[in-house]
């Protein structure tokens, strides 16, 4: 139990995916002006986050080592990520017409979200357990979720500020997303 | 006879940003002459380096942006974050970190955000934050309480220090300097030596805190509790912050007395006590709805003993003020008060 706690601390605090190890930047800069869209490519996220890193495990496990074929597995991995997108995608599309109409092209973008990849190759270096696996992508899509709605409220606050004309939009943003940074080093050494 | 109605508020109390940052500004002074008392020059040489640069910065920018300058350079503000931020660095710290910091603070915790009023980080604590980073040697020796009284360190030795970095013959920074009473707990209870061990062995501790923290501690919360009468503050956000803490710390003391502090020490050593009154209740940066206020407050009590207690930095104040500074928009976002007449969302 212990753990699980601990990967879970870890993959969405100390070691959070955007703001510590700067993975999943377009998302997180793309689709952040509106609270509410940001919520959705969250939800999404995370959906396909652990979905994907627990088949990516079993991909790995039950079909590219017993076979040998390790060194497939970023081909792999990509195809079990554009499977489960799609999936996404379509329920999405069906679900919510809306939101599939606002997040537009970020949605199937989730397949080059370098998280996503990154999540299910550092699940595959750690050599964890099928839940450990689990866990740390849940994490990792928690993590994701919280900043990402944190710095979408953050920005729809700064668009009614009166920032100086060269540092609008993303440049205003970036800086903001690097102070977001400096505060989560105040995690570093938490375990 | 004139007949048109102005609109509300028909009656208004007659204040104005510099009056708010005037009366802060007073509320600090027993705290700096406190901290004078135990800790020599050093804190004045550096609100007087912060002071200097956080005005010459907000003319360079107010001057950039076109924005007038008067109005802005005399309304006191830019001040209070020169000296909230001197008072987190230590006292022979040389004297390009204030400058360094204040900077930081100034040019982009407030103008690249649109100067007062918009910044959505509390300058200060960028500032702190930034140096506390990227210079952890600097900004981590600190000496220990009583130096005035036992070393006799003048206002020019001590300007002395900060400019050049040289002390006089006999004495070494390193031979001088101390770590704060956190700062020396941590590291004993790393090396598995008991608080109570450490509390016997070494001469930092007094009451209830740090020796000279604690009385410190006392005159910043004076100070505190004065903005409050004066309606400059709200309650909430001290109350909460200081309330979560101590239940907090209250929890695990009972649970294991030898390895985490009491609440007393916790409240009492650090700087909890200014980041309860004077920077977590930043009007701009905190949580503004009252009870986004009160989840603020808490969550900056947690934070800091959560990063206190188990993460890598001695004191986590400044990082808990930013996390939840972060986290604020969001939180007003949810909490919007229910308007009358209507049923809660």
């Amino acid at each position: 139990m212990k753990e699980y706690f601990l990967i879970l601390l870890t993959t969405v605090l100390v070691n959070n995916f955007v703001l510590v190890q700067f993975l999943g930047l377009c998302p997180f800069m793309g689709v952040s002006r509106k609270l509410e869209t940001a919520m959705g490519m969250a939800l999404a996220t995370t959906f396909v986050l652990t979905l994907s890193s627990a088949l990516s495990y079993l991909v790995n496990v039950y079909i590219l080592q017993l076979l040998g074929l390790e060194y497939l597995k970023i081909i792999a991995y990509i195809l079990v990520i554009a499977v489960v997108v799609q999936l996404t995608e379509m329920f999405v599309h069906k679900t919510s017409p809306i939101l599939y109409r606002v997040l537009g092209i970020f949605l199937p973008l989730i397949t080059t979200n370098c998280a996503v990849l990154g999540v299910a190759l550092l699940i595959t270096r750690q050599d964890t357990s099928f839940m450990q696996a689990v866990t740390y992508g849940f994490g990792a899509s928690i993590g994701f979720s919280l900043v990402m709605v944190l710095f979408a409220a953050m920005r729809e606050r700064i668009t009614v500020a009166d920032v100086p004309e060269i540092f609008q939009g993303s440049a205003i943003a970036l800086v903001t997303a690097g102070l977001m940074s400096l505060a989560f080093m105040g995690f570093a050494g938490l375990d | 006879m004139s007949l048109n109605t102005p609109t509300s508020p028909h009656i208004h109390d007659d204040t104005s940003v510099t009056k708010v940052m005037l009366r802060v500004l007073l509320a600090l002074v027993p705290a700096i002459i406190a901290y004078s008392w135990y800790f020599g020059w050093g804190l004045l040489i550096n609100i007087a380096i912060a002071a200097t640069t956080a005005l010459a910065c907000e003319y360079t920018m107010l001057m950039l942006r076109q924005r007038p300058v008067a109005p802005f350079m005399t309304d006191g503000s830019i001040v209070v974050t020169a000296i909230l931020l001197a008072f987190c660095i230590p006292p022979l710290a040389p004297w390009w970190i204030a400058f360094l910091g204040t900077g930081f603070a100034v040019v982009v915790g407030k103008h690249l955000y649109g100067g007062l009023g918009y910044n959505p980080f509390n300058p200060a604590m960028v500032g702190y934050v930034m140096l506390l980073i990227s210079f952890p040697k600097e900004m981590t020796t600190w000496l220990p309480p009583n130096l005035v009284q036992d070393l006799n360190f003048g206002f020019l030795t001590s300007l002395n220090a900060v400019f050049t970095g040289n002390l006089p013959a006999g004495f070494s920074l390193d031979g001088i300097t101390a770590a704060t009473p956190l700062d020396l707990i941590k590291t004993q209870l790393n090396q598995d030596i008991t608080i109570t061990e450490t509390k016997n062995s070494y001469a930092l501790f007094g009451d209830f805190g740090g020796i000279g923290w604690e009385w410190i501690g006392n005159w910043v919360f004076l100070g505190g509790v004065w903005l409050i009468y004066k309606k400059v503050i709200n309650w909430h956000i001290p109350v909460a912050v200081l309330g979560s803490l101590f239940v907090i710390s209250l929890v695990f003391f009972l649970m294991d007395a030898d390895y985490y502090g009491s609440p007393m020490f916790h409240l009492f050593s650090g700087a909890a006590i200014l980041g309860a009154f004077f920077i977590a209740t930043d009007p701009v940066s905190a949580a503004t709805t009252p009870r986004g206020r009160i989840i603020y407050g808490i969550g900056i009590g947690l934070l800091t003993y959560i990063i206190r207690v188990w993460g890598g930095y001695p004191d986590g104040i400044g990082f808990a003020v930013l996390l939840m500074n972060l986290a604020a928009p969001t939180i007003d976002y949810y909490t919007q008060p229910r308007v009358y007449g209507h049923k809660r969302k």
